[in-house]
C-alpha cells in the first residue's frame, strides 16, 4: 500500500498536470453538472411546449415559445423595459462613481481610503431585501420622502410605484459595485502619466480627459458588467417598488413559472439575458474589463 | 494631480454617502418603532416588535431554514471553491484565463438565469424542490466568493515559499500542508463568511428552487407583498442586517490582517 502510494507520488510528481487536473475534477464536475447542464437545459426547454389540456411539459420541437415572444407586443414592451432601465442604471451609476472613485484616489489620504472603501462595501452586505423594502418605505405616501418635501412646503413625490422608482432603487442598489472597480482602476494609474501630461502643458480637465478617462475605462466596463446584469436579472425590485406596467423579464418568466407552471415559455423569456449578456460580456473582454475585476 | 478645488468632489462624495446610507438609517429606525402602521417620522419607540418577531412560529422556521442552508451552501463552497482556486492558480495563464471565465459565469450572469436553470433542470430530471435543491442553487454562487477570496490570495504569495519546500524534499501534500494551507487559511475563512452572508441573504436564485419551503427572505418576500405583518418585517430585516454584516466585517479583518503579514 505505501509502496503503492510512493509510487502515485513519483507518478504525479513528473506529471504536475495530473495533479491539477485531480483537484479540479471536483469543482469541475459539479459546475459541469450544476450549472452548464442546467443552463443546457434551458436552452433545451425553450424548444419544448407545454401541453395545455394536463399541464405536462410536451418534449416536441417547436419555436412558438419564441413566436409568442416576437409577436406579442407585450412581451416586446417588457424586454425594451428591461434593457432601456439596465442601460439607465448603467449610465447613472458610472457618473455617480466618478467622482467619487476620483476623490477616493486622487485627493484623499491613506486613513479616509480607507474608511470610504469600506463606506463603499457596508451597503452591499446589508441585505438587498432590506434595501430595496427600505425604499418602499420611504416612497411611500406616508414615507421619509414626503415628509421632507412637505418641510420645504413642497408638494408630494409623484414617482411611487413607477419605473422612475425602480430606476432609482437599482442606481442605489448597484452603485457600489461600479464605485469599487473604477476606484480600483483609477488607484493602478502611475502618478508620473499625470505629471508628465502636466509638464507637457496640459490642462487638468485635459488630463482627465485625455489620460485618466481612457484609462479607467476597463474599471467602468467592469463594474457596467454588474450594474447591466444584475438590473438585467432582476424582478423583486420591480415587484416591490414598480406600478402596474413595469413588468421586467424576470417577472414574466417568474410568473409563467410560479403561476401558469409554463416552464418551457419561462425558459425562452430568460435565454434572452442570457444572449443579451453573452454579448455583453464579449465586449467587455475586448475592452479589457476582466483584468480590471 | 494637484489637491487643489476639490470643494465639488467633496460634495459630490458627501451626497454619494448620504444616499447610501439615509435608507440604511432610516430601516435600522423603523425596527424600532412602536407603531403597527409604517409612517414617518416615527412618533414612539419601542422593542414589542423584536418579542412578537421572535415569538412567531413561522420566522422562526424560515430562519432556522436559512441557517441550515447558508451552512451546508458555505461547507461545499469552501470545499469547491478552494480545490478550484488552487487548481487554476497551477495553470499556465492561457487554460487558466479559460477556466477562470467559466467560474465567474454563475455571478456574472443575471441571478434569474442560474434560477430558472436550475428550475428547468430540475423539473425536466422530475426532482421536488426542497432543501435539497435550494443548496445546490446557493452553492453555484458561493463557489465563485470563496473561489475569487482564495484565488487573490494565491496569487499574491510569492512563489519561492512552495520552492524552498520542495527544495528541502517536501512532497505535493506535505507542502500544502505546511506551506500553502496555513498561508491560505484566513483568505478560506472569509470566503466561507461572504458565501455565508450571500447565502443567507438569497432571494433571486431561491424563489426558483425553493419549491413550497420558505426561507427567511422568501418570508419577508411575501409578508411585504400581502401587506401583512409590516412591523415583524421591518424587525427581521433589521435581524438579517446584522446577521449578514458581522460576518462580513470578520471577513474583512481576516483578510486585513493577513494582507499586512505579506507586506
Amino acid at each position: 500500500m505505501t509502496a503503492q502510494l510512493a509510487a502515485l507520488r513519483t507518478f504525479a510528481g513528473r506529471r504536475p498536470w495530473l495533479t491539477t487536473a485531480a483537484m479540479l475534477a471536483l469543482p469541475a464536475s459539479w459546475f459541469v453538472v450544476f450549472y452548464l447542464a442546467a443552463l443546457v437545459s434551458l436552452f433545451i426547454s425553450a424548444f419544448w411546449q407545454v401541453d395545455s389540456l394536463t399541464g405536462e411539459i410536451v418534449h416536441i420541437w417547436t419555436l412558438d415559445n419564441f413566436r409568442l415572444l416576437f409577436s406579442e407586443p407585450t412581451y416586446r414592451h417588457v424586454a425594451l423595459r428591461t434593457v432601456l432601465l439596465a442601460a439607465s442604471v448603467t449610465i447613472t451609476d458610472a457618473l455617480l462613481a466618478w467622482p467619487f472613485a476620483l476623490f477616493l484616489v486622487r485627493h484623499a489620504g491613506a486613513r479616509t481610503r480607507a474608511a470610504l472603501m469600506a463606506a463603499v462595501t457596508v451597503p452591499l452586505w446589508c441585505s438587498y431585501l432590506a434595501r430595496v423594502y427600505a425604499w418602499r418605505l420611504i416612497l411611500s405616501h406616508d414615507g421619509a420622502l414626503n415628509w421632507a418635501l412637505n418641510l420645504l412646503h413642497l408638494p408630494d413625490q409623484k414617482i411611487a410605484y413607477t419605473n422612475w422608482a425602480i430606476w432609482l432603487v437599482f442606481s442605489y442598489l448597484w452603485l457600489p459595485f461600479m464605485i469599487l472597480p473604477v476606484a480600483a482602476a483609477l488607484e493602478r494609474i502611475s502618478p508620473t502619466l499625470l505629471e508628465a501630461s502636466a509638464d507637457l502643458g496640459a490642462s487638468e480637465f485635459t488630463t482627465l480627459r485625455r489620460v485618466l478617462l481612457p484609462l479607467a475605462i476597463p474599471g467602468l466596463v467592469a463594474g457596467s458588467i454588474f450594474t447591466f446584469s444584475l438590473t438585467l436579472g432582476d424582478f423583486i425590485t420591480p415587484m416591490l417598488v414598480g406600478g402596474a406596467g413595469s413588468d421586467f423579464i424576470g417577472n414574466v418568466v417568474y410568473a409563467s413559472v410560479g403561476v401558469a407552471n409554463n416552464v418551457p415559455f419561462a425558459a425562452a423569456f430568460a435565454v434572452l439575458p442570457l444572449l443579451v449578456m453573452a454579448a455583453y460580456l464579449l465586449i467587455a473582454r475586448r475592452l479589457g474589463a476582466f483584468k480590471a475585476l | 494631480m494637484t489637491r487643489r478645488r476639490p470643494l465639488l468632489l467633496q460634495t459630490a462624495v458627501a451626497a454619494v454617502l448620504l444616499f447610501l446610507f439615509v435608507p440604511i438609517a432610516i430601516i435600522v429606525v423603523y425596527a424600532f418603532s412602536a407603531s403597527n402602521v409604517q409612517s414617518w417620522p416615527i412618533a414612539a419607540f419601542s422593542l414589542r416588535w423584536f418579542a412578537v418577531a421572535s415569538a412567531d412560529e413561522e420566522v422562526r422556521a424560515a430562519f432556522v431554514l436559512s441557517l441550515q442552508v447558508a451552512s451546508v451552501a458555505t461547507t461545499l463552497a469552501v470545499l469547491l471553491g478552494t480545490l478550484a482556486a488552487m487548481a487554476v492558480n497551477r495553470m499556465a495563464p492561457g487554460p487558466r484565463d479559460a477556466v477562470s471565465f467559466a467560474l465567474v459565469l454563475p455571478i456574472a450572469l443575471p441571478g434569474i438565469l442560474t434560477g430558472m436553470a436550475l428550475n428547468a433542470y430540475f423539473s425536466a430530471a422530475h426532482m421536488a424542490l426542497d432543501f435539497t435543491t435550494i443548496v445546490i442553487g446557493h452553492t453555484v454562487f458561493c463557489i465563485v466568493i470563496v473561489y475569487n477570496n482564495v484565488l487573490a490570495r494565491l496569487r499574491r504569495l510569492p512563489r519561492s515559499l512552495t520552492e524552498a519546500s520542495s527544495d528541502l524534499w517536501a512532497g505535493a501534500w506535505r507542502t500544502f500542508r505546511l506551506i500553502t494551507l496555513p498561508m491560505t487559511a484566513s483568505a478560506i475563512g472569509a470566503g466561507a463568511l461572504l458565501a455565508f452572508a450571500l447565502s443567507f441573504d438569497e432571494v433571486i436564485v431561491t424563489t426558483f428552487t425553493a419549491g413550497v419551503q420558505t426561507t427567511l427572505p422568501l418570508w419577508v418576500l411575501g409578508a411585504i407583498r400581502l401587506g401583512q405583518r409590516l412591523p415583524e418585517v421591518n424587525v427581521v430585516v433589521f435581524a438579517v442586517i446584522v446577521l449578514t454584516i458581522l460576518p462580513v466585517g470578520l471577513a474583512q479583518k481576516l483578510t486585513g490582517e493577513a494582507g499586512q503579514l505579506h507586506k
